[in-house]
């Protein structure tokens, strides 16, 4: 494979962690009876928990954080709920499938970020924020422009993340269920604005605790089943996947060759995940800054436990569904030759949940992962609609005295809002190419959303000039780059060169966010910002101590 | 807060030992954690070959796969580590901090 057509599967397979783009064109399959028992099973179940948690959802507490009773285990498994979408689960699957090694490469990418947000963020977010991070930004600083500014960062991230989530879900739902993508798609819209509304945080929690839990359960079963197989022994999987695919897949790829895309990618991955308004969010749910860390414990040994399991599935699918004449794309074989496997490289998991386990397990396999999407798009939504109610509306607008019950009409119409744009964009970029969509959402929350709430909790000369202008810098550079990058200026817009020639623009708009808020910070010298850099101190003990911190549930 | 809890808080003992100890134990673990990512994927960047030799001469294994799953153990682990201490030691010197306060309101 040449070198650009490596580096486009790749970004491809970035859109896929949290996309699940299917790549082919999608034949509709025949409807798949046990996968839509289990499903609707799925459905009823998570229904009754939102009745039940619309019944405790009152104040705007308990909308936004579930009321702040969330235990540190369930909100590190519901974080864990969150962050593996139906993607990560297919798309690194179908990527260890496929190039073997850098399947795992990926993966690591994406779990060295929790750390950081542990021994960086989480305490002090708990401690100085309430409902969203815009709290703990604009702590010190004026309000208006610095939640204007959050909230556009949350707002920017979460919509492309769903138009990702929403556009995979159409089509793996066409795919797994055979219905029809807009069907598939208002399906998913019209569920997820269910449990958001009536249900709040709390049901949201919920449906993310048993959805980890399902999809866990789920990948340990594959697991198993590809290692009883080989009595447990690693040297055997891997001396068969050898023998079938080259020993190339045992060893890095050059799914990064340039060191400035290596450290670009690094960047945007660690800092974006430390910037995503929907998991900053989940830390407002537990009581204090203990069960908050807890919550990272046990959210990184989920998150680290399923990326080990999905390198032993892709490798299963290697032994056990290529080259099975009943996977096959037989069409496209015909054509292109080769080994196809119908649905494309990102079906390998589901084929395989098929071989070891018969209908059954694949009509588990499929729910789980139409469960995963319906849970990692409540919890975006819950985001960008508490970025709407509470940073826009309560704080900006009515200068943070806004009636309760108000605040949480204005949360659920956004709610409703939001998840009819999300249908819309769904259905009108379904046959766009997205691939760029969940890079650039991770770069806006790298370059915006973390570096104004790392500053503010940490450097006491930060001004709500600097922050304002400096964040929006680092939005727009991130923006910018993508748009003149490879990907969109070249694959999408059919230009023959790229004008900014990286595919990942973090390295540079980290940068930019970093060195002007420090630089416009510096030189501020009104009278403001000496208010703001002396209310400093207050901050830091709080957010060091958490004394001033409102409590657990107290309603 | 009030300003008179600040300066109290600001010169007690208890407070100053916290911070110095959370963030020297916060910094090295994050150093760490960033030390051996960037060493993992910048070797992948100049030299992957390194990453290509198999664990001993008769199998297919890499040692890139042992180490690919050691940078995923070591993230968990450092959770663990940081998450035991904060909740035991930081959270004992919260505590007290916090309790001097209320003493000094009672007396």
């Amino acid at each position: 494979m040449n070198n650009k057509a490596f580096l486009f599967l790749i970004l491809g397979s970035l859109g896929l962690l949290a996309s699940d783009t299917i790549d082919g064109e999608i034949t509709k399959q025949a409807l798949n009876i046990p996968a839509i028992i289990m499903f609707v099973i799925f459905v009823g179940a998570t229904l009754g928990i939102t009745y039940w948690a619309a019944k405790r959802t009152k104040s705007p507490k308990d909308f936004y954080t579930a009321g702040g009773g969330i235990t540190g285990l369930q909100n590190g498994m519901a974080i864990a709920g969150d962050y593996m979408s139906a993607a990560s689960f297919l798309g690194i699957s179908g990527l260890v499938y496929l190039k073997g090694y850098d399947g795992l490469i990926y993966s690591i990418g994406f779990l060295v970020g929790w750390p950081i947000i542990l021994f960086m963020i989480a305490e002090p977010l708990r401690n100085l924020g309430k409902y969203s991070f815009a709290d703990v930004a604009s702590y010190r600083l004026r309000q208006a422009p610095i939640r204007i500014l959050a909230a556009f960062g949350s707002i920017a991230t979460v919509i492309l993340y769903l138009i990702a989530q929403m556009v995979g879900s159409g089509k793996l739902i066409q795919l797994l269920f055979g219905l029809q993508y807009e069907v598939a798609v208002i399906l998913v819209g019209v569920l997820m604005i269910l449990y958001v509304t009536f249900g709040g945080m709390l049901a949201t929690t919920w449906v993310q605790i048993i959805k980890a839990f399902l999809l866990l359960s789920g990948a340990t079963f594959m697991a198993v089943m590809v290692m009883s197989h080989y009595n447990f022994s690693f040297e055997a999987l891997f001396s068969d996947a050898v023998a079938i695919k080259g020993s190339a897949i045992m060893s890095p790829g050059g799914l990064i060759d340039d060191p400035i895309s290596a450290i670009s990618l690094a960047i945007a991955l660690m800092f974006g995940t430390a910037g995503l308004p929907h998991i900053l969010m989940r830390f407002f749910t537990v009581s204090d800054a203990k069960e908050a860390r807890k919550s990272v414990f046990y959210a990184t040994g989920f998150i680290g436990y399923f990326y080990m399991l999905t390198f032993i599935i892709g490798f299963g699918a290697i032994v056990m569904v290529y080259q099975n004449p009943e996977y096959l794309d037989l069409v496209k074989q015909a054509i292109d030759g080769g080994s196809p496997i119908l649905g494309g490289n990102n079906m390998a998991a589901i084929h395989l949940s098929h071989a070891v386990g018969g209908d059954f397990f694949l009509g588990f396999i499929s729910a789980v992962a139409f469960a995963t999407i319906l849970a990692v798009v409540s919890g975006l939504t819950l985001a960008g609609a508490s970025a709407i109610s509470h940073d826009l509306y309560a704080s900006v607008i009515k200068g943070g005295d806004a009636d309760h019950h108000k605040e949480m009409r204005v949360s659920k119409i956004a709610t409703v809002v939001l998840g009819v744009v999300a249908i819309i964009l769904g259905i009108m970029f379904e046959k766009q190419n997205i691939a760029f969509v969940v890079g650039l959402a991770f770069a806006i929350a790298a370059s915006a959303n973390f570096p104004v709430l790392i500053l503010s909790m940490y450097w006491s000369k930060l001004t709500t000039r600097g922050a304002v202008i400096g964040g929006s810098l680092g939005l727009a550079t991130a923006v910018v780059l993508v748009l003149l990058g490879p990907i969109v200026w070249v694959d999408i817009l059919g230009n023959t060169e790229a004008i900014f020639p990286y595919k990942y623009p973090a390295l540079f708009s980290v940068s930019m966010a970093f060195i002007s808020i420090y630089l416009i910070s510096k030189t501020d010298n009104s009278s403001a910002a000496k208010e703001e850099r002396a209310k400093f101190e207050a901050q830091f003990i709080r957010s060091q101590t958490g004394i001033g911190a409102e409590g657990a549930s107290e309603h | 807060m009030k300003q008179e809890f600040v300066e109290k808080i600001k010169h007690n003992p208890d407070y100053i030992k916290l911070v110095k100890i959370r963030t020297q134990y916060a910094m090295r673990l994050t150093i760490t954690m960033l030390v051996i990512y960037f060493i993992f994927i910048l070797t992948i960047a100049f030299k992957p070959a390194l990453l290509a030799a198999t664990i001993n001469e008769t199998s297919v294994i890499t040692i890139g796969i042992p180490i690919g799953i050691f940078v995923i153990v070591i993230a968990f682990v450092l959770t663990g580590l940081y998450t035991r201490r904060a909740n035991s030691e930081f959270d004992d010197l919260t505590k007290k901090i916090k309790n001097s306060l209320v003493d000094e309101n009672n007396e």
